[in-house]
């Protein structure tokens, strides 16, 4: 899924395969939510970057944005608006007053309904950006399970190469794992080549712990990322149920050597919010589960902000939302 | 290096807090600071001064002054000239002066914060985030204190001039702590900071005169030990409050035994941060880092001792490593630092002499792959596992980073090993299952227990020691009675007195010959004759021989504790209903014999045998009515949580009867502690031994289970220093002269066991009072969410 623009200094891992439904991992599911609450709160107090770091972890940042269109008034019209904006995301003069005019810089993909996969593809056509596609009935996930796959397969074969599925809440709140096992492994075959990410909707689950086995379940059915929510819901990605889900990640990852990604997503809108986000993958994962193979944010406004930022920090001033060119 | 490259490796990079505000406000000083005294900045009388440094750095900050006996002879008198006018101030006035001193540290927080963080070392994160917001808090929490005081401590007053030592670690926090309760109660102060960091106080003494507080209420005097000695030994301080070392606490309890000083000392600690099989482990592993490497791990109350139960142990220690991995040693200005500088060169030292003496010890050491600073005053977290419990890191305070791991199998064990250390500070819990987390809770002997958290402070909640942790609480309303006493009555002068026997006993009365009775000694619920063999005589007022009771000694007292230990278990444990039950019957079992026992009173004492028995009856039946009603609380924590502030009895306690009113002595002073929970060895008043003698025979027929109630007759203070020294013994009241005041507090310093004086003779404590002096209160902390 990454883009020849961006370097690794891992090789790409292998894709996770998932493993047999194992319940077992489950009961090991102790969440302590208010000691969780704690380290959420302190994660931003404790780490800050400033001056070049940040700018720099704000340039990186972008490269994990996953720069998303989720509306129902969407036309090709503003789809190629924002395509543009992910193969340039910074204004050149900008870039070049930061140093760094040769710098190759796109976000990590760029996300919309399926109706709107192909004017996408076409957009981005030679840029490396991957087209991503919200599916499975997003962001309910109560339409019929045929269909739900059939969504899939046609999303793939209309060139999306990242599909982001939403799970059934009602196997959660009333503990079906089994079936929750199922679902997503029928979504992970129908997604064949391209990468998939399990939305859990984690405000619609109820409690950090029923967040917790979600992930596990979720990654044991071959989930390539997890993330957080559709932006749909009342409580959509926190540093609470994300800090849950990356502990959960680091669990599968000891239990299994495999590696899955990290989605927030829904009400990340400010610079401060992504280096905060950053900062956790850093602290709880590591550098590598900063890299856009393994972190994405789901955004729109975001990355206006970072730009506002990044005109701070190269210009001294601070910045108006006017200079910085719409998606 | 180039934002492209950065962007490759995103390292965090310097993120420094300015430190210029506070070095201005050194250099506003010309880098100089006198003493505060009445109000006033005044020359120490020593004319020395001393430096105090950046440990970050070992560059020097500024120059003290050296205050000496004289200054703290001057601080004193402003202290005792401002408490005539400050002891008589409204409540609602010293509230308004609390409030503003609220007021005027949220404004300057950040220049406290970042003057904390150059004197002491510390992360600026926690200054700025921790101690300065509950400084803060402090003040606005006792504010409240003195706006109620009139209501809900009725009846008392406060103490006078108070002598406040504080440690290092918190500057300023533990400088709210003494002062904020001390001035709400009406008392007024001379505090001393520590050497290494007076800065911030000093920076407090301007607060107080931008608000115009009236002169001599607080005076801050700075020095080392001999200043603080000078404090301690200084005859118009009427209490010391001090925390610190228990080895420093220890030399303080001597200087002022005997001397009427009221005293509490918050002391060291190696408090057990246990995890359970069924903990949340991610979350554990931030509690340890919250628990040992906050603040460096110079906390009395830090969690250096992780016990982990056996079958999750090497899955703890490996998060935990990885976890170490990630910490950031270095500057402490810097915003991104989780531990910053030790303290000085010599408290580094110990630190390495300890860990080498772990390695020696043959305990495994495991420290991060990173190397910490060599300028400055560094040490990097540090893990050391397979420790044995019986090593030296494992019982010795090493006040550092270092963590010495255990291991244990069941409950049982774990409670086994917590409470296998002479202090009794704190203690974490971390798993899941409630039940067993609050089980467990209960068992461990500390003043303060943090379930599935850990380090969690808050004005509304009290913080203090078991055993050599020391004694007295500071925060919530369990603190405020350390800055308060009784105000005197003036009826008290006129309670009867026993009258001692003449100096020549005279001779026997001629008539028909008693039956020789035989008094022994109570000991394991056994009447037993004295080890030494000797009989003691017991004279009426008149000087007539009326019998004899046993002559007890060291051994006495020994096996008496004993049974005491014993039987303390199982009677803590039985319920207050069953506790009253027994009470009761033993006051029901007493009428029975009350013309008995008026006789022997009136005999022994001269007094109103009668009128004393109906009183020891009333009094048994207070205790009680108390044994199912002295119920703790639930503090107002400021976060999602319940604070249970539960009374717990002490323990094993030695009880020297006055000697007035024998009965009713030990209906009040025996039954209280009783039924508070506590086991006993009773030392009747020589002037009355007969009726606690007397008094065994009602408490065989009314239930009372072996080794709970303990009788040793003989001399007064040969028993009490035994029982003072007696390191199984956790608290001992004494009631006597005040040359036996001296001698029990002086030898009560072994273990810091708590110690009541009481005088030989005049109105017994209120129950109010002893119900306090029975109990000790833990706080446990449970914080809760689904």
């Amino acid at each position: 899924m990454a883009t020849a623009t961006l370097p690794h200094t891992h090789p790409l891992p292998e894709r996770n395969p998932g493993t047999p439904f194992d319940p077992g991992a489950l009961e090991g599911a102790l969440v302590n939510k208010s000691a969780v609450e704690r380290r959420a709160a302190t994660l931003p107090t404790r780490r800050t970057v400033k001056k070049e770091w940040q700018a720099a972890w704000l340039l990186h940042a972008i490269r994990t944005i996953d720069l998303t269109t989720l509306s129902g008034d969407d036309t090709p019209g503003t789809v190629r608006r924002l395509c543009a904006k992910a193969r340039q995301p910074v204004r050149p003069e900008l870039l070049r007053d930061l140093g760094i005019p040769h710098l190759r810089l796109t976000t990590g993909a760029v996300c919309v309904y399926h109706e709107m996969v192909p004017v996408a593809v076409e957009a981005l056509e030679g840029s490396g950006i991957p087209v991503a596609a919200v599916s499975t009935g997003f962001p309910a996930g109560l339409n019929p399970h045929r269909l739900k796959l059939q969504e899939i397969e046609a999303s793939v074969a209309a060139g999306a190469s990242e599909i982001d599925i939403v799970i059934s809440r009602r196997h959660v709140l009333t503990g079906n794992w089994k079936a929750l096992y199922q679902e997503v492994r029928d979504f992970r075959e129908a997604c064949g080549p391209a990468h998939m990410k399990s939305i859990l909707a984690v405000g619609e689950l109820g409690t950090l712990k029923n967040v917790y086995k979600a992930s596990m379940v979720c990654m044991q059915a071959g989930s390539d990322f997890i993330k957080t929510s559709t932006g749909k819901e009342a409580i959509n990605a926190t540093l609470q149920n994300s800090l849950v889900m990356v502990r959960a990640i680091r669990a599968f990852y000891e239990q299994t050597g495999y590696k899955v990604g990290f989605k927030p997503a829904g009400g990340i809108r400010s610079a401060k919010q992504a280096l905060d986000w950053l900062i956790l993958m850093k602290e709880e994962l590591g550098h590598e589960w900063m890299q856009p193979h393994l972190f994405r944010i789901g955004a729109s406004a975001l990355l206006n902000d970072i730009e506002r930022q990044l005109e701070h920090f190269a210009y001294g001033r601070y910045a108006s939302m006017q200079y910085q060119p719409l998606g | 290096m180039t934002l492209t490259e950065l962007m490759e490796t995103l390292p965090y990079g310097p993120a420094p807090e300015a430190a210029q505000p506070a070095l201005d406000w050194i250099q506003a000083h010309k880098g100089r600071f006198q003493l505060f005294i009445a109000g006033r900045w005044r020359k120490p009388a020593s004319q020395e001064w001393f430096t105090t440094f950046n440990p970050a750095s070992g560059q020097p900050l500024a120059e003290v002054a050296q205050a000496n006996a004289a200054d703290v002879d001057e601080a004193v008198k402003a202290a005792r000239k401002a408490f005539a006018s400050w002891s008589q101030t409204k409540g609602h006035v010293r509230a308004r002066y609390l409030y503003a001193i609220a007021r005027q540290i949220q404004k300057h927080a950040r220049l406290f914060a970042v003057l904390e963080t150059l004197d002491n070392g510390k992360p600026i994160r926690e200054t700025r985030d921790i101690d300065i917001p509950l400084v803060a808090r402090h003040f606005y929490y006792h504010a409240g204190w003195a706006q109620l005081m009139e209501s809900e401590l009725a009846g008392y007053g406060p103490v006078g001039v108070v002598g406040q030592i504080i440690p290092w670690n918190f500057p300023l926090l533990m400088l709210a702590w003494k002062i904020a309760p001390a001035l709400a109660m009406g008392n007024t102060v001379v505090l001393k900071p520590a050497e290494f960091t007076p800065l911030t106080a000093l920076l407090f003494a301007e607060i107080c005169q931008q608000i115009g507080l009236p002169p001599g209420v607080v005076n801050i005097i700075t020095g080392d030990g001999k200043t603080g000695a000078a404090l301690v030994e200084h005859p118009g301080v009427d209490k010391i409050a001090f925390t610190g070392s228990t080895e420093v606490g220890r030399l303080i309890r001597k200087a002022t035994a005997g001397s009427g000083k009221k005293l509490s000392l918050e002391l060291g600690g190696k408090s057990p941060f246990v995890v359970f099989e069924d903990a949340d482990l991610d979350s554990a592993v931030e509690g340890v880092v919250d628990a040992i490497w906050f603040n460096q791990g110079q906390v009395c109350c830090a969690g250096s001792r992780l016990l982990v139960q056996e079958g999750i142990a090497e899955k703890m220690y490996a998060k935990l490593r990885a976890r170490m991995e990630k910490l950031r040693v270095g500057d402490p200005l810097d915003k991104a630092v989780d531990i910053g500088a030790i303290i000085a060169p010599v408290q580094l030292q110990k630190i390495q002499r300890l860990v080498q003496k772990g390695v020696e010890e043959g305990a495994r050491l495991w420290q991060p792959s990173w190397a910490v600073p060599t300028e400055g005053c560094f040490y990097p977290p540090t893990l050391f596992t397979d420790v044995a419990p019986s090593s030296t890191i494992a019982q010795e305070e090493i006040f550092g980073p270092v963590l010495a791991a255990l291991t244990f199998r069941t409950p049982e064990e774990a409670v086994r090993l917590a409470n296998n250390t002479r202090y009794g500070l704190a203690a974490s819990i971390w798993s899941e299952d409630i039940n067993l987390a609050l089980d467990v809770a209960t068992q461990i002997k500390a003043g303060t227990i943090w379930i599935n958290s850990t380090n969690l402070f808050d004005a509304a909640s009290g913080f203090g020691g078991y055993r050599e942790s020391g004694f007295g609480r500071e925060g919530g309303k369990e603190g405020l009675w350390e800055y308060v006493k009784k105000i005197a009555e003036s009826k008290a002068a006129k309670a009867p007195r026993a009258k001692a026997a003449g100096d020549k006993p005279r001779a026997a009365q001629p008539g028909l010959p008693p039956i020789d009775r035989t008094a022994k000694l109570f000991i394991g619920g056994k009447q037993v004759r004295p080890d030494s063999g000797y009989s003691r005589v017991v004279y009426d007022p008149e000087g007539q021989r009326i019998g004899e009771v046993g002559l007890g000694n060291r051994k006495d007292i020994r096996n008496a504790v004993e049974a005491a230990r014993g039987a303390l278990e199982g009677w803590r444990k039985t319920s207050g209903h069953h506790k009253a039950q027994i009470l009761y019957f033993l006051a029901e079992n007493l009428s029975e014999r009350a013309e008995e026992f008026a006789r022997r009173i009136e005999k022994q004492t001269g007094q109103d045998g009668t009128a004393e028995v109906e009183a020891a009856l009333e009094a048994l039946f207070t205790a009680a009515a108390w044994a199912d009603k002295y119920e703790g609380v639930v503090h107002n924590t400021p976060i999602r949580n319940v604070t249970l502030a539960i009374p717990e009895p002490i323990g094993v306690m030695g009880l020297l009867c006055p000697d007035d009113q024998p009965l009713l002595a030990l209906a009040r002073l025996a039954g209280t502690a009783l039924a508070m929970g506590n086991t006993l060895v009773v030392v009747p008043s020589p002037i009355a031994p007969l009726t606690a003698t007397d008094f065994y025979q009602v408490l065989e027929t009314s239930d009372i289970p072996a080794g709970t109630f303990n009788i040793v007759t003989g001399e007064r203070d040969e028993l009490a220093k035994t029982l003072a020294e007696h390191d199984d013994v956790d608290a001992l009241w004494y009631a006597g002269p005040q040359t036996g005041w001296a001698l029990v507090e002086k030898a009560s310093a072994g273990n810091m066991k708590r110690t009541w004086t009481l005088p030989a003779s005049g109105p017994l404590p209120d129950t109010d009072e002893i119900l306090r002096q029975a109990t000790q209160i833990k706080n446990i902390w449970v914080p809760y969410g689904a």
